[in-house]
């Protein structure tokens, strides 16, 4: 068990470090380092730097130094929350992002648990009523809602939301509540505009989990200590219920592992389509004025918070399965 | 009396099926899946009208004309007072004086014949036969008349014409990159499964750290990064491998699986005992027993990079104008007060969602055909 979890918490120090060195590259692509970008920034609002100044300021981030010392100072900095400064807000990084990345995590982790919540019972009234009417109904429903890309879903609702019910449906507070600080009533708004961007991002995950859940179900339900359990004359529900379903929920938590980092993915496009206060659309304007602090900063705190919550789910999932739990894999 | 004699007889079919080929084994069993099989003709479908794009579309995809901006989709009128004859009616345009906007009223007196292999645009077919007959158009219009199937944009370029081009972009980006994936997949699956040990350990740990990263954030940062200056072509070549670097990794699970698996059978260890090279094992032996699997993974993965590329698009940082994607296509629609007053923009989602569903049902038929004991 220790093994388990000493090898998890490797794995995640190793993604963290892969993630840290692709946000590296990801910061320095753009033709020309940070200075010159900042001076043609300056530049277009009218103002000069001399060229001592820009070599002072080259010197101060230690860009005239090889790209592995650059790599280890900016590292260095992030360690001790120090993001840089974003170029477009000229606000330390940090700051711009504020509340959103904790909001993005709120919508995602939401919907992880609306995912769960769906696909747990209609995986098992599936596989309990395999080829009934319902079985076919949310497997049809399933296949379109993997069909269906989630912005594209997100765009269809703020149609339908503005067109027929003269609602906009989008953000995650109402007028009053957005530049409030935080308070149990904001809380309460946001818990009220929650579900929909949640349901949004959940669809796609929920048809894939409820294809898994019935699939392994139904192994599950063929084999003989089952036909026992019900032999013995248990009622169907407890038969199923207390060890198939068991059984059955072990490769759907492992799943889990998979579905947080594709549900944050998914988020950001959904956000910006919702007009949701995440990160994501902060992404896209850092991305596109080529704000690559601001835009490498999200990049990097978005893999660490999946890699914690992947981490999360893994313990959670040793916690259910005694087969890792005891060193059975 | 010889053996043949004595043993029960053989029908037909029990021949046919012991004398079949794996391939027309997996055939058989394909056909069974009624879903799967209307989901191939769709996808054969929509490859046709990649191939034939320029000659299904109706006019210039790219002719903008500022007094025809959103068109609403156009009823074809099949019949006249003189019979049958297809014909769609002129359009006046007029600004609503309150709002600004372009509103078009349909003119009954004039009647723009709709007929079969008219000349249009000029493009090259297959890319290399120059012509300008297509499938369909008006004949006798004013310049900037034509029929508007599906409406057209701000720009007032024909959205059914688009759509079809969008189609062939689309779906060979997908395409193109799933077979960078594919040879990824194979080759770095293939190189785990056969060597094990640590090398297996350390792909497969690779594999584990790609999947834990989100990738829709590491997308939008590479493709930010590609420089404006960069052509259309050298764009569309970017985003392909940038899409593929993710997607190789549920390809080499699959590869590395079978590999593992494979490799203890009778037949691969009587082909080591006979002395054949490892090539031939390979390809000889292995890879005919797996490829089926490996094409159903392969399909399965094609819808993903279609909602990659679709979704990079549609944020601006995937394809760029003039090239025209469904994600493109769908960028116009991001704009609620435009789509309220224009929904037929959103009709590129229709295409992007059939295509992936067949996709999916047609992997996943294709799947269970290749598995023997299914």
């Amino acid at each position: 068990m220790v093994i388990y979890l000493l090898r998890r918490l490797g794995l995640a120090l190793v993604t963290c470090v892969f993630i840290s060195v692709l946000t590296f590259i990801i910061i320095r692509l753009p033709p020309g380092d940070f200075v010159d970008a900042y001076i043609a920034n300056l530049a277009s609002n009218g103002s000069t730097v001399s060229g001592e100044q820009a070599e002072a300021m080259r010197r101060e981030y230690g860009l005239d130094r090889p790209v592995v010392v650059q790599y280890a100072r900016w590292m260095g900095r992030v360690l001790q929350g120090d993001f840089g400064v974003s170029m477009v807000w000229r606000r330390p990084v940090t700051e711009v992002i504020g509340d959103r990345l904790w909001l993005t995590m709120v919508v995602s982790v939401s919907a992880l648990f609306l995912t769960w919540m769906i696909a747990l019972p209609i995986g098992i009234y599936s596989a309990m009523r395999q080829y009934s009417f319902g079985d076919y109904v949310f497997t049809t429903l399933g296949f379109i809602g993997l069909a269906i890309p989630n912005f594209l879903l997100a765009l269809i609702l703020m149609y339908v939301g503005f067109r027929y019910l003269g609602l906009n449906v989008g953000g995650l507070f109402s007028a009053e509540y957005i530049q409030a600080p935080w308070s149990l009533a904001r809380a309460w708004d946001l818990t009220k505009h929650l579900p929909l961007p949640a349901a949004v991002l959940a669809l796609a995950g929920t048809a894939q989990l409820i294809r898994i859940m019935r699939a392994n179900l139904l192994d599950e339900l063929r084999k003989p200590y089952v036909v026992t359990a019900r032999a013995k004359g248990l009622t169907e529900r407890r038969a199923v219920l207390k060890y198939p379903v068991r059984a059955a929920l072990n490769p759907f938590a492992s799943s889990i592992a998979y579905l947080f980092p594709y549900l944050v993915s998914g988020s950001i496009i959904v956000s910006l389509v919702l007009g949701l206060p995440t990160v994501g659309p902060l992404l896209l304007q850092a991305l596109v004025a080529q704000d690559m602090f601001l835009a490498g900063a999200i990049v990097l705190l978005l893999g660490f918070m999946t890699v914690i919550g992947t981490l999360v789910s893994d313990v959670l999932l040793m916690w259910i399965d005694p087969r890792i739990r005891l060193g059975g894999r | 009396m010889s053996a043949a004699a004595l043993a029960p007889p053989i029908s037909v079919a029990e021949d046919r099926y012991a004398q079949a080929t794996q391939l027309q084994l997996t055939w058989w069993r394909f056909r069974r899946h009624k879903l799967a099989v209307i989901s191939l003709f769709v996808i054969a479908l929509f490859y046709g009208v990649a191939i034939f794009a320029d000659f299904l579309a109706a006019s210039d995809p790219h002719a903008t004309d500022a007094r025809r901006s959103f068109i609403p989709p156009q009823g074809i009128h099949l019949f006249d007072a003189n019979g049958f004859n297809p014909h769609v009616y002129g359009l006046r345009g007029a600004r609503n004086p309150r709002t600004f906007q372009l509103a078009y009223t349909p003119d009954p007196t004039r009647k723009l014949p709709v007929r079969m292999f008219t000349r249009g645009y000029a493009y090259d077919l297959f890319g290399f036969i120059e012509t300008d007959i297509h499938l369909f158009g008006v004949e006798g219009g004013r310049p900037g008349e034509s029929i508007f199937l599906l409406g057209t944009d701000q720009l007032g370029r024909d959205l059914y014409s688009r759509m079809m081009v969008a189609t062939r972009v689309s779906l060979f980006i997908g395409l193109a990159g799933v077979t960078l994936s594919l040879f990824l997949g194979v080759l770095l699956g293939g190189i785990s499964g056969l060597y094990g040990g640590w090398v297996d350990m350390f792909i497969q740990r690779v594999i584990e750290l790609l999947r834990s990263v989100p990738t829709i954030p590491l997308w939008m940062g590479l493709a930010a990064a590609l420089p404006r200056t960069w052509s259309v072509l050298q764009v569309y070549f970017a985003i392909t491998v940038i899409i593929s670097l993710i997607g190789w990794t549920d390809l080499a699970r699959v590869v590395r699986g079978r590999f593992l698996a494979l490799r203890e059978e009778d037949f691969v260890i009587a082909a080591e005992l006979s002395g054949a090279s490892q090539g031939r094992i390979i390809f000889r032996h292995m890879l005919p027993s797996f490829a089926s699997h490996v094409i159903a993974a392969t399909s399965l993965a094609l819808p993903a990079m279609i909602i990659s590329e679709t979704s990079l698009s549609f944020l601006g940082l995937g394809l760029r104008p003039p090239a025209v994607s469904w994600g493109i296509l769908l960028q116009d629609a991001q704009n609620i007060q435009v789509l309220s007053g224009a929904p037929w923009l959103l009709s590129a989602a229709v295409p992007v969602t059939l295509v992936i569903l067949a996709f999916n049902f047609f992997g996943d038929g294709l799947r269970d055909a290749a598995d023997p004991y299914g």
